[in-house]
């Protein structure tokens, strides 16, 4: 399908243009923010370091070139996928980020996981069902309108600290990720739960889950086969948001639970203006939006035929 | 005679409102035989639909069923659980809905579509469910159905899809099959397809329930015909009888309402479309005949010849005829041309346009192919081909809306296309548009006075504009009480009389009308009809009608231009192409109009080509 490998192209191409700008910001930032990079890689203003020292600095870090050098520089190391050394942790950015990633992947899937399956499973049993859905949305409003730290806080007192069913604090496996999961999940499940709702709503008022049923078709068949594909459309569009919502909160939740993760290494790098890990954090998530959103686009020809043909 | 496949007497069907009940079925009664095909006739809100699907236990979940007999091959349905029901949808009670394009879930393929009653019913094996499949998609004469089994309901034509949602409704054999306006915006030749396709199942024995608004469709296919209006069968009867000598005066306005190709042209009267009567005989708001007592008590249903019933208290007489309405007063703004209609000077000439577009393949379509004609002072103009004949983007270039590849456009013998935007619009009041749906073409927050008031020229502010919206309404025979309604609250006739009224604002010259009339019933149809008939003879406006309906066009138009593929195959004076079409595809078209004539029986071959089949892809 030329048209198909033609808009794959335009998305890589779109992709490294997105990478680029969210570099190029990243390094700007650092740059406006007041203050001497070389003090920061000495220690902070605090270490009290000579000015041989920083000089030394400034001579190994570049940084008495041009700003237009540095960024060529700073660039240039980018495409070979040297993202630098951190300032501050004596360690390739690369392999700070390698190290915090997991703990955070783990938390973030199973959070989307659950957050799906919460919003669709909820969306499926109280569509067009008056007396659930009342139910359902005083639900989803509270958990919309309830920031991440917030539930999180509230989950560790009731099932940590009283009832004991969950450890308050460590990377001990499975039961110590649960609490975070649903904390993390839980805004997001809000939300998607109401959009798929009223998109099932909407496909099963339309004329083919009429015709559905008068096939003989169950509740269940219509709902699963038919209208659940509907829903999924702007479910789908929503993802993108949601990943953006989770990456946000896993830095909170990360805070809140004590967890390692990048949430916790961008915090710590912000803070002590770790340039070089806060570029490298920053390049990984704009690569990350734009893969997923590509899969998304991908998925959304997958789910709805009409818009395979449509032109680009 | 055997016992009736489907037995109902007494039925009602209620819905809660907001205040008090909608009675959407009252007191309905029919039988439908093995092999018949009763047809039930109303307009849109008679209750006709509601009826069909209480068949099927499909009235929804808040609908009050009520019924002194509700049974099915000898089942009593009204104490089916909801299990058994659903062993009954699609098995014994096939239902085909209008609009295959939304009745067919358009996410799946055609080939799941029309495999779900097999596989709910379990009546196919996962090894000849395809092969069922591919035999029931040939059976309704779908060419080539190992591809469409794996297409999208996109990708078909209309014709297609309802036979492909009829396929569906078939695979399980069921004893009855319902078809729900199956035929409704498709084109005549498709539509005589399908409605041979619903013949031949029934001459099978399929018992067979056909809803429709047009009397025209149920004329070839109907054994009975029921007539309800406002939720009761005013008359029931034998299709022939019931057509040719109508003993309710509703049936008799419903088929004076239908445009026929032949015999004189009938400039229907405007008849009142006021809603239903609360008390008494509900047509009793808008019959000719009614008096005192069709207002002050509803009548009985009571035989009326072998095998009818009427509820009438005057069956079988003539209504009055009324005057004819005299021409409208010409408007004060309206520019009366100098010369007289049968000027043959040429307001819009359309010289040889070509319009490609690009189709998403890549590929470019030819969409009108080197089109020419002229419209005249003062005359109407039919433009009629079926959809994808280029009809519509013919319109939208006379309305200098995009310009054409090829070709130009004059209005008044002054240069109209090839012109910047700019220098085309002060001249832009001289030529309106009135739009099949208007619906979508009102903004919805505006009222009705401030749709029409946008529309009006310059200098029509406070007082003096008010005034002329309320002369313009009163132009196309609406009140000033609706002045301060919202689109939504404007049934489907009134909406397109605000349309004309808007189009009129500007005091143009040229209306062009693109399918005006298509989404309306039949009844209201006729009244928009009259409605620019008249205006036109008022005021010489000259009118450009598009239009899928040859009758419709001869209801309206002096000439008639047929196109086809994007060409001009005829044109001529409608009298003249009607009686003795020169080109092979009129006369195809004009076979395939569906005629109240009754002659189903004789099963003349419609010499329809597969026209339809060539389907996109």
């Amino acid at each position: 399908m030329p048209t198909l490998a033609r808009r794959l192209s335009r998305r890589l191409a779109l992709t490294l243009i997105a990478m680029w700008g969210a570099a190029t910001l990243a390094f700007a930032g650092m740059r406006l923010v007041p203050g001497d990079p070389a003090r920061v890689i000495a220690g902070g203003v605090q270490a009290n370091a000579t000015p041989q020292v920083l000089d030394a600095i400034r001579d190994q870090y570049g940084l008495r070139e041009p700003v237009l050098v540095q960024y060529g520089v700073f660039l240039g190391r980018l495409l070979r996928g040297d993202l630098g050394e951190s300032y501050q942790l004596n360690q390739s950015v690369s392999g700070v980020i390698l190290d915090q990633l997991g703990p955070t992947v783990a938390l973030a899937a199973g959070a989307s996981a659950l957050g799906f399956s919460l919003a669709v499973g909820a969306a499926l049993l109280t569509a067009g069902r008056p007396g659930p859905r009342v139910v359902s949305r005083a639900l989803e409003f509270g958990s919309i309108s309830t920031p991440n730290f917030w539930i999180g806080i509230l989950l560790l007192a009731a099932f940590s600290f009283r009832l004991h069913w969950f450890p308050v604090i460590g990377d001990g496996g499975l039961s110590a990720l649960v609490l975070p999961w649903v904390a993390l999940a839980l805004p997001i499940a809000g939300v998607l739960a109401q959009v798929t709702r009223e998109g099932l709503e909407r496909a099963l008022g339309q004329p083919f889950a009429l015709t559905a049923r008068a096939r003989g078709a169950t509740e269940h068949r219509v709902r699963l086969r038919h209208a659940l594909r509907h829903a999924a459309l702007p479910v789908l569009t929503l993802s993108g948001w949601a990943l953006g919502e989770l990456l946000a909160g896993a830095v909170v939740v990360e805070t809140v639970f004590a967890r390692q993760g990048l949430g916790h290494v961008v915090v710590a790098a912000v803070r002590g203006r770790d340039f070089p890990v806060v570029t490298g954090v920053v390049v990984l998530s704009a690569l990350t939006f734009s893969l997923v959103n590509t899969a998304l686009d991908l998925l959304y020809r997958l789910v709805d035929p009409r818009m395979r043909q449509a032109a680009l | 005679m055997s016992r009736p496949l489907v037995e109902v007497a007494g039925l009602s069907v209620e819905f809660p409102a907001r205040r008090g009940v909608v009675r959407a079925v009252r007191d309905v009664g029919f039988a439908v035989h093995a092999g018949e095909c009763l047809a039930v006739v109303g307009e849109s809100g008679s209750g006709k639909s509601v009826t069909a699907r209480t068949l099927l236990g499909l009235a929804g979940p808040a609908a009050r069923v009520r019924a002194a007999t509700l049974s099915f091959e000898g089942r009593d349905l009204r104490a089916l659980t909801p299990r058994e029901w659903r062993l009954l949808r699609g098995r014994r009670i096939g239902y085909v809905l209008q609009d295959a394009l939304t009745s067919l879930d358009p996410l799946r393929r055609v080939g799941d579509e029309v495999a779900e009653p097999l596989e709910v019913h379990g009546l196919a094996t996962a090894a000849d469910l395809d092969d069922q499949v591919v035999a029931l998609l040939a059976e309704v004469g779908i060419p080539d159905p190992w591809t469409r089994f794996l297409q999208y309901p996109h990708e078909l034509s209309g014709g297609l899809r309802q036979r492909a949602l009829i396929a569906s409704a078939i695979a399980a054999r069921p004893s009855l099959l319902i078809a729900d306006e199956p035929t409704t915006a498709l084109d005549v030749t498709v539509q005589a397809q399908v409605l041979d396709l619903l013949d031949a199942r029934r001459r099978d024995g399929t018992g067979t329930l056909l809803i429709s608004h047009d009397l025209a469709v149920v004329a070839r296919l109907a054994d009975r015909v029921s007539i309800m209006y406002a939720g009761l069968v005013v008359e029931e009867g034998p299709a022939a009888d019931l057509l040719s000598s109508p003993a309710h005066p509703y049936t008799a306005d419903l088929l004076a309402a239908v445009p026929s190709l032949d015999g004189p042209v009938r400039r229907p009267r405007e008849i009142s479309l006021a809603p239903a009567a609360r008390s008494g005989c509900p047509y009793a708001s808008r019959c000719a005949l009614a008096d005192d007592r069709c207002r002050a008590e509803s009548p009985p249903a009571a035989p009326y010849g072998p095998g009818r019933t009427v509820r009438c208290f005057r069956p079988g007489q003539d209504p009055p005829r009324a005057p004819e309405t005299p021409p409208v007063t010409v408007p004060v703004t309206l520019p009366v041309p100098a010369e007289s209609p049968a000027a043959e000077r040429a307001v819009v000439s359309v010289r040889g346009v070509t319009k490609r577009f690009r189709s998403a393949g890549g590929s470019r379509r030819t969409a009108v192919d080197e089109v020419s004609f002229e419209l005249r002072a003062g005359e109407a103009l039919g433009l009629v081909g079926e959809s994808g004949s280029g009809k519509s983007t013919t319109a939208r270039m006379v309305l200098a809306e995009f310009a054409p590849d090829a070709g130009d456009v004059l209005l008044d013998g002054e240069a109209w296309s090839g012109l910047r935007e700019r220098d085309r619009r002060p001249r832009r009041a001289r030529i309106q548009l009135v739009d099949q749906d208007p619906l979508s073409s009102f903004d919805p927050r505006f009222t009705v006075q401030r749709i029409i008031g946008e529309a009006l020229p310059r200098g029509f502010t406070g007082d003096r504009g008010r005034r002329r919206v309320a002369g313009l309404l009163g132009d196309v025979g609406l009140g000033p009480e609706i002045l301060d309604r919202l689109p939504a609250q404007l049934s489907g006739g009134q909406r397109q009389r605000v349309a004309i009224a808007r189009a009129l604002a500007p005091g143009p010259e040229v209306l062009v009308c693109d399918e005006p009339v298509s989404a309306l019933d039949v009844t209201v149809q006729a009244q928009i009809l009259a409605l620019l008939a008249r205006l036109r003879r008022g005021s010489g406006l000259s009118l450009l009608f598009i239009s899928h309906d040859v009758g419709v066009v001869r209801q309206v138009c002096d000439r008639v231009a047929v196109m086809k593929d994007g060409a001009l195959v005829e044109i001529g004076d409608v009298e003249t192409v009607l009686r003795a079409p020169r080109a092979p595809y009129t006369r195809a078209l004009l076979s395939a109009v569906p005629r109240l004539a009754v002659g189903r029986r004789t099963a003349v071959p419609i010499p329809v080509p597969d026209m339809d089949l060539k389907g996109p892809t």
